[in-house]
C-alpha cells in the first residue's frame, strides 16, 4: 500500500538530510502512529506520501504508483485516492460545513447528484448534520476538525494522512476524534497520524513508528508513545 | 466538468479582484481602439488611394511673364508654344497613353482659384496674368505619367510639368505615419496590457491561496484550478474587446460618416461594415492576449 526504499530528503542549505535513508512498509488496513520531536522528519515523510515533494534519493511507492516517476499531470488523480487532514483544519471560512465538504468534490468535477447523497451521508457519519449550514466560525475546533475528516474521507480514500488532528484540541475533543479516526480506520481506511499526543499513542496500542533526526528508531506493532527524551 | 462550478469560482474571482479587473478592461479598450482605429486608418488609405490616382491629372504648366526667368527666358508663353504641346498630345506616340485632355487659359484658371480659396486673403492679390494657361491631361493608366513628363520637360516655354500623385503621396505618407503612430501606441498599450493581466492574475491567485491549496491536495487537476483565473482574464479581455469595437464604431458612425463625409462628399470614407468587420479581430485578440497573458501567469505561480 505504502513502500519506501532508501530514502534520503535534503533539502539545500540544511546541515543534515531531513530523513536519511528511510525505509518501511504500511500495509492495507493499517493504523499507524508517526512521532518523533519537531525536526525528526514526520513532516517530510507525510509530504513525500502527498507527493507534495520528490525525495533526493530512494523509490516510493504509494497504491501502485511509483512517486518519483510519476507525470505531474497524474499526479492530482493520484491525490483523489489519498485524504489529508492538519492540525489547522484549513476550512475555507466563507463557506458553510456542507460546502466545505462539498467544494472537495466540485473540484475534481463530481456530479451534482452525487454531491447531494455524498454530502449529508458524511456530516451523519462525523456526527455533523445538525452543523450543515454553519460557518467554521461559529464551530468549536473539534467540530471543525470533524468537518475536515468529513471532507477528506468524503471521496472515500484508501490512504487517510493526519498531520497532528489532535494538536489543536483540548483531550475530551481529542478522543472524540480518535474515536472517528478508529471507525474511519476499520472501513478499511489506511491511516498514518503523525503525532505529539503521547496519551493518545499510549492508549491506541498500535503500530508506533518514531523517527529521530531523519532515522526510524523504532517501529513496533501494538506499542506507546515510547521513553520520555 | 461542471461549468456552473468553474463560472461561479470566475464570478467569485472577479468581485474580489474587482479593481484590477476593471483597470484591464480599461487598458484592454484603450489599447484596441488604438488598433482598430489604425485598421480603419489603413483602409481609408487604400480606398483613398484608388480613388484619387484615377482622378490624379498630369498637368503641364506654360510660362507666365511672372515665371521665374531660369526657367522661362522669354516670358509669356506664345501660340507656338500651346500649338507644339497640342501637337505632341496628339501624335501618335503619345496619343495612345491619354484618355482626354483639355487647356485652361489665363481667365478660366483665374476663375477657378477664385473659387477654390474664395475665403483666402491671396484672392485679392492674383490677377488672371499671374496664372499658369494648363493642359490638364487625364491618362487611361495613371501609372505612366512619367512618360508625359519626360517628353515635356525642357521644351521652350513650358515651366513645369506635373504629376498630381505627387501631391497625394504626401497627404498618403503623412495618413501612413498617422496609423503608424496609432499602431505603436497600441502596440505599447498591448503589452502593458499583458503585464496587467499577469500582475491581476496572480494578485487573484494569491487572494485564493486557501481554496488553492485545497483544489490541489484533493486532487483538482490543474486545468480545473486554472481555469477560473483564465476565463477572469479573458472576460475582461473580452469586455475590454467589445468596448473597443464600440468606440470604433461612435467614431465611423459620428466623426467619419457625421463629420468627415458632410464635410467633404465626394470622398468615400470607411462605413459601419467596415467597423463590423473589424470587430472579431478585437474581439480575438483581446480574448487570446489575455488567456495567455493570465495562463502563463497562472502556471509560473502553480507549479505542482
Amino acid at each position: 500500500m505504502i513502500s519506501i526504499s532508501q530514502v534520503t530528503k535534503a533539502y539545500r542549505g540544511a546541515p543534515r538530510a531531513a530523513l536519511d535513508e528511510i525505509s518501511l512498509e504500511i500495509d492495507k488496513g493499517e493504523f499507524v502512529f508517526l512521532v518523533g520531536a519537531s525536526g525528526s522528519g514526520k513532516s517530510s515523510l507525510m509530504r513525500m506520501i502527498l507527493r507534495e515533494d520528490l525525495p533526493t534519493s530512494g523509490s516510493i511507492h504509494v497504491l501502485g504508483e511509483n512517486l518519483v516517476g510519476i507525470p505531474s499531470r497524474r499526479v492530482p488523480h493520484f491525490r483523489r485516492k489519498l485524504g489529508v487532514v492538519f492540525q489547522d483544519f484549513r476550512l475555507l471560512p466563507n463557506k458553510t460545513a456542507a460546502q466545505n465538504v462539498a467544494f472537495s468534490l466540485e473540484v475534481i468535477g463530481k456530479s451534482a447528484g452525487f454531491i447531494a447523497e455524498a454530502v449529508p451521508d458524511v456530516l451523519r457519519l462525523v456526527g455533523l448534520e445538525e452543523k450543515a449550514n454553519s460557518l467554521p466560525s461559529e464551530l468549536s475546533g473539534g467540530e471543525q476538525q470533524r468537518i475536515a475528516l468529513a471532507r477528506a474521507i468524503v471521496n472515500k480514500p484508501a490512504i487517510l494522512l493526519a498531520d497532528e488532528p489532535t494538536g489543536n484540541l483540548d483531550p475530551a475533543t481529542s478522543e472524540g476524534i480518535m474515536a472517528l479516526l478508529d471507525r474511519i480506520n476499520l472501513a478499511g481506511t489506511t491511516i498514518v497520524m503523525a503525532t505529539h499526543d503521547r496519551g493518545i499513542v499510549d492508549r491506541g496500542r498500535k503500530r508506533v513508528i518514531e523517527l529521530s533526526q531523519g532515522k526510524i528508531i523504532r517501529d513496533e506493532r501494538s506499542s506507546g508513545y515510547g521513553l520520555e527524551r | 466538468m461542471r461549468f456552473s462550478f468553474v463560472f461561479s469560482e470566475m464570478g467569485i474571482a472577479i468581485k474580489r479582484n474587482l479593481s484590477m479587473v476593471i483597470s484591464v478592461i480599461l487598458v484592454t479598450f484603450i489599447s484596441l481602439t488604438f488598433v482598430g482605429t489604425a485598421g480603419l486608418l489603413q483602409q481609408q488609405i487604400v480606398s483613398m488611394k484608388t480613388y484619387w490616382y484615377d482622378k490624379a491629372q498630369v498637368a503641364v504648366y506654360l510660362c507666365t511673364k511672372t515665371s521665374p526667368q531660369d526657367v522661362c527666358p522669354q516670358g509669356e508663353a506664345s501660340k507656338d508654344v500651346q500649338n507644339t504641346v497640342k501637337e505632341r498630345l496628339e501624335s501618335s506616340t503619345l496619343a495612345p497613353y491619354i484618355d482626354k485632355y483639355y487647356f485652361e487659359n489665363h481667365q478660366q484658371a483665374y476663375k477657378t482659384f477664385q473659387k477654390e480659396f474664395k475665403d483666402n486673403a491671396v484672392a485679392k492679390y492674383v490677377t488672371p496674368a499671374q496664372l499658369n494657361e494648363t493642359f490638364w491631361i487625364n491618362l487611361k493608366d495613371s501609372n505612366q505619367a512619367p512618360i508625359i513628363i519626360e517628353s515635356f520637360n525642357g521644351l521652350s516655354g513650358i515651366e513645369e510639368v506635373k504629376d498630381q500623385r505627387t501631391y497625394l503621396d504626401q497627404i498618403f505618407s503623412m495618413l501612413n505615419i498617422a496609423s503608424l503612430a496609432a499602431i505603436s501606441i497600441a502596440g505599447l498599450m498591448l503589452f502593458s496590457a499583458v503585464l496587467l493581466i499577469s500582475t491581476t492574475i496572480r494578485l487573484s491567485a494569491v487572494m485564493r491561496r486557501r481554496e488553492i491549496g485545497i483544489m490541489r491536495l484533493v486532487g483538482a487537476s490543474n486545468f480545473y484550478i486554472q481555469l477560473p483565473f483564465i476565463l477572469e482574464g479573458v472576460v475582461a479581455g473580452v469586455i475590454g474587446s467589445l468596448l473597443a469595437g464600440g468606440a470604433i464604431f461612435a467614431i465611423v458612425q459620428f466623426f467619419v460618416q457625421g463629420f468627415l463625409a458632410q464635410q467633404l462628399p465626394f470622398t468615400s470614407f470607411v462605413g459601419i461594415s467596415d467597423a463590423l468587420a473589424l470587430l472579431p479581430g478585437l474581439v480575438l485578440v483581446g480574448a487570446g492576449l489575455a488567456a495567455i497573458a493570465a495562463a502563463s501567469s497562472i502556471r509560473r505561480y502553480l507549479r505542482v
